[in-house]
């Protein structure tokens, strides 16, 4: 319904513009936070349930958190001196709306664009879950041993440090 | 085993909480102001006076010796004594208090009024919930207020008012036989002088010399 | 006629739908069913922070509150008037921001923390036909909103600009993140065996009876050691005892909510509660058969009473476990989480994958048993080993 999409984009596009814009780092990753929710409030409304529940899931339960945490822990919380946008913010926002405009209307006079749209295919949980278990299972491997990669690289950073702080610890004990 | 422990505790506390319901030992909460827990015997709190008998007036044994006014620290004791005497348990007549005012405020529950007291009239009461909303005149206890039966001193320790008892006891039983044995010899007295006196009125006119040595025999 | 009985709600919000137009309704139908909602689970909250005061005190051998009834009458009620006052306590009392605090954050904090918990309850079946928006991936959607949960307390911790409370929301962010894996890899079992997403589904999937029996997943080797593993875990995201750690008042003053006074306080209060009642409507959905009955000849009690006893038997077993247990330190609460639920979460996974696989007869049982009863001896025992009560080793800073 076209009232819900525009709301929906306007509070997604705030969230973002916000993100790049206020002084207050921790204030920018909530607006994240509110841009990431706004695009699953977008894809609930295109039916896309799995995709949706799982943005928040990752993106507002876990990224977000993180970004928190990293701007926290390296101390980068304080407010900017100056303003945020360098001196010459109108040329830079002509030129990006210039070459906007010249990529829009280059792609949409393309012949990569179908003239009507196809039908949307049907995306309940289990054809998702199919799709993954057999036609994308290769991406899905890979994606798992990526992550598994980053966390026993992760641990082993934590683990190394302990080991050799308690290995000096015990040296200088005896 | 993990948890094993857990459990155990968690049936602790179970039992805890089913049994407080059924048995006193698991609930031992004494609801305040409904529920009293019982005062032991030696609890005192502030001092009260005795009297014998049903009129508080007539059977005070406060008798104004003033002993306890002195003798209390604080000095939250004031005793103004009386004109006129009135008897006493024993039968004397003593003296006995005008005005006998105690300052709770200032009293310390010190228990010395009750040490010195030679008369077993000022003990310790065990009342504790005296609070009053008028500062001043409602912690100065007056000798009305004071005034307790003894057979409330008996109930408040029985163990003290028994003692107490046998103390007044032993001392009436003396002074009546104090009182006996003077009445006796006063007796023995009045018949001697009146056996004296006939000797005297039958002797008299017959014999005029040698009186010297009657004097010293009718002593 | 108990089936009358049972769907009256049902039949109650189609009548009052009934009297409007076609395109008014599901309006309507939302509001009525968010005002069900909003109605009756702050009515339980209230109930139950009576109840656990009640019920600590049992067990500490004391009465818990006894006295307030019915306000300006005497009647007594048990004490069971008690959040009258309190809840009249939190809504007068001063509202302190601290003067450094970021406003709109502090603010906002309790919203954000209490808008996702009352979500999370539109997907909860609280009886037959009765769950309020029956989504496909409705399972998902709880957890999602679940983590939403953690920016509210970050929120709460930052923006109080308290060293103590920065420090307490970020341990209760560690523990609910470290908790949260465990919760979810036991959901993913019943997931794996019931074959969907669908809540109802999933209550539907343990509605039938053997020899009188329901087949609740509680009842298999697997689903015992999910449900355990999603109590402790529904333990920690709750922040109860023994997982407080972060909220204690004996530990941090107050952690995240120590710059939080009068209304905000109760709604985090508010806030915290409920998730508790939704994390166990979850948990028994999951496992302990969501609104149908334990044995075949109670059926002809209606569906959300079971739903509610259940509810209210395992608030109760919270609440005895808070009586009973010390609360964990940090160190220890990571330790059990990483090492002790994780691993047997994902055995879990295994002996339910077998469990599916094997033929329904008696070694699929004995099978499963042996894996789950070895796993976690194994584990127990590594984690109690731990225990090094020998000379203490100091580490300086560097």
């Amino acid at each position: 319904m076209p009232p819900f999409f525009i709301i929906t984009g306007i509070v997604t596009l705030l969230g973002a513009a916000f993100a790049m814009s206020l002084r207050n780092l921790v204030h920018c990753a909530l607006a994240m936070a509110v841009a990431f929710s706004g695009i699953a409030a977008l894809y609930l409304q295109l039916d896309a349930q799995f995709v949706g529940f799982a943005e928040i899931l990752v993106y507002v339960g876990a990224i977000a958190i993180l970004i928190v945490f990293a701007i926290l822990l390296t101390r980068s919380g304080e407010a900017p001196e100056k303003s945020v946008l360098t001196s010459g913010w109108m040329a830079g926002i002509a030129v990006s709306a210039m070459v906007f405009t010249m990529l829009g209307w280059a792609v949409l006079n393309s012949s990569a664009i179908p003239k009507e749209t196809p039908p949307a295919p049907v995306a309940t949980v289990k054809n998702v879950g199919d799709a993954l278990m057999t036609k994308f299972v290769l991406p899905l491997e890979i994606i798992g041993l990526v992550l598994t990669a980053a966390m026993i690289g992760a641990v082993i950073i934590a683990l190394k440090e302990d080991s050799q702080k308690s290995k000096s610890e015990d040296g200088g004990q005896q | 085993m993990l948890g094993e422990q857990i459990i155990k505790g968690m049936a602790v506390t179970a039992r805890n909480f089913f049994g407080s319901y059924v048995s006193k030992e698991r609930l031992t909460t004494v609801q305040y102001p409904e529920e009293h827990l019982a005062q032991k015997e030696n609890t005192r709190q502030f001092p009260f006076l005795v009297y014998d008998g049903d009129n508080w007036e007539k059977g005070l044994r406060c008798v104004a010796c003033q002993i306890c006014e002195k003798e209390c620290p604080p000095k939250c004791i004031y005793i103004v004594k009386s004109k006129d005497k009135k008897p006493d348990y024993k039968g004397q007549p003593q003296i006995y208090p005008l005005t006998f005012d105690i300052d709770i405020s200032v009293c310390m529950s010190c228990q010395i009024c009750v040490e010195v007291c030679p008369f077993e009239s000022i003990k310790m009461d065990t009342k504790f919930e005296l609070s009053t909303d008028d500062r001043f005149g409602g912690l100065l206890l007056t000798k009305d207020k004071l005034a307790k039966p003894n057979s409330y001193y008996q109930e408040m320790h029985p163990h003290d008012a028994a003692e107490s008892d046998a103390v007044i006891a032993a001392e009436k039983a003396k002074a009546e036989a104090k009182a006996k044995a003077t009445a006796e010899a006063k007796i023995k007295a009045e018949t001697e002088a009146k056996a004296k006196a006939a000797a005297v009125a039958a002797t008299a006119p017959i014999a005029a010399p040698a009186p010297t040595t009657q004097p010293p025999a009718a002593k | 006629m108990f089936d009358k009985f049972d769907q009256i709600f049902v039949t109650a919000l189609h009548w009052l739908v009934s009297f409007l137009p076609e395109g008014l309704r599901p309006f309507v139908s939302a509001l009525i069913c968010i005002a069900f909602v909003m109605s009756v689970f702050p009515g339980v909250f209230a109930l139950t922070t009576v109840l656990e005061r009640k019920i600590l005190g049992r067990i500490q051998n004391r009465y818990g509150p006894n006295r307030v009834g019915i306000p300006f009458t005497k009647i007594r009620l048990c004490g069971f008037g008690q959040f009258i006052p309190d809840g009249i306590k939190s809504l007068t009392k001063e509202d302190i921001v601290p003067r450094a605090a970021d406003k709109v954050v502090h603010f906002l904090a309790p919203v954000v923390m209490l808008v996702p918990v009352l979500l999370a309850y539109a997907v909860l079946p609280f009886g037959k036909h009765m769950t309020i928006t029956d989504y496909d991936a409705g399972l998902l959607f709880f957890f999602a909103v679940g983590g939403a949960v953690e920016v509210s307390v970050f929120m709460a911790g930052w923006s109080s600009r308290n060293k103590y409370s920065l420090l307490g929301a970020m341990r209760a962010i560690a523990q609910m993140v470290s908790y949260e894996i465990p919760l979810i890899l036991s959901a993913v079992t019943v997931v794996m065996v019931v074959g969907s997403l669908n809540l109802s589904e999933i209550v539907k999937h343990q509605n039938n009876y053997t020899f009188g029996i329901a087949h609740w997943h509680v009842f298999t080797p697997w689903g015992l050691v999910g449900f355990i593993l999603f109590f402790i875990a529904s333990l920690a995201e709750s922040n109860r005892t023994p997982f407080d750690l972060p909220e204690a008042e004996s530990e941090i003053i107050a952690g995240y909510f120590t710059e939080y006074s009068g209304f905000k306080f109760a709604l985090f209060f508010l806030g915290e509660y409920l998730g508790m009642f939704a994390i166990i409507g979850l948990g028994i959905t999951l496992f302990l058969g969501g609104w149908t009955s334990p044995v075949s000849f109670l059926t002809w009690i209606p569906s959300y009473l079971w739903f509610l006893s259940k509810l209210m038997t395992i608030v109760f077993v919270f609440i005895w476990i808070r009586g009973t247990l010390p609360r964990l330190r940090m160190d220890q609460l990571m330790n059990f989480a990483w090492k002790f639920m994780l691993p047997l979460a994902l055995i879990n996974i295994l002996v339910a994958g077998i469990w599916h696989y094997m033929a329904a007869d008696w070694p699929r049982w004995l099978v499963c048993s042996a894996i789950i009863f070895g796993a976690y001896a194994i584990l127990g025992r590594g984690l109690m080993q731990n225990q090094n009560f020998g000379k203490r080793i100091y580490r300086y800073a560097e």
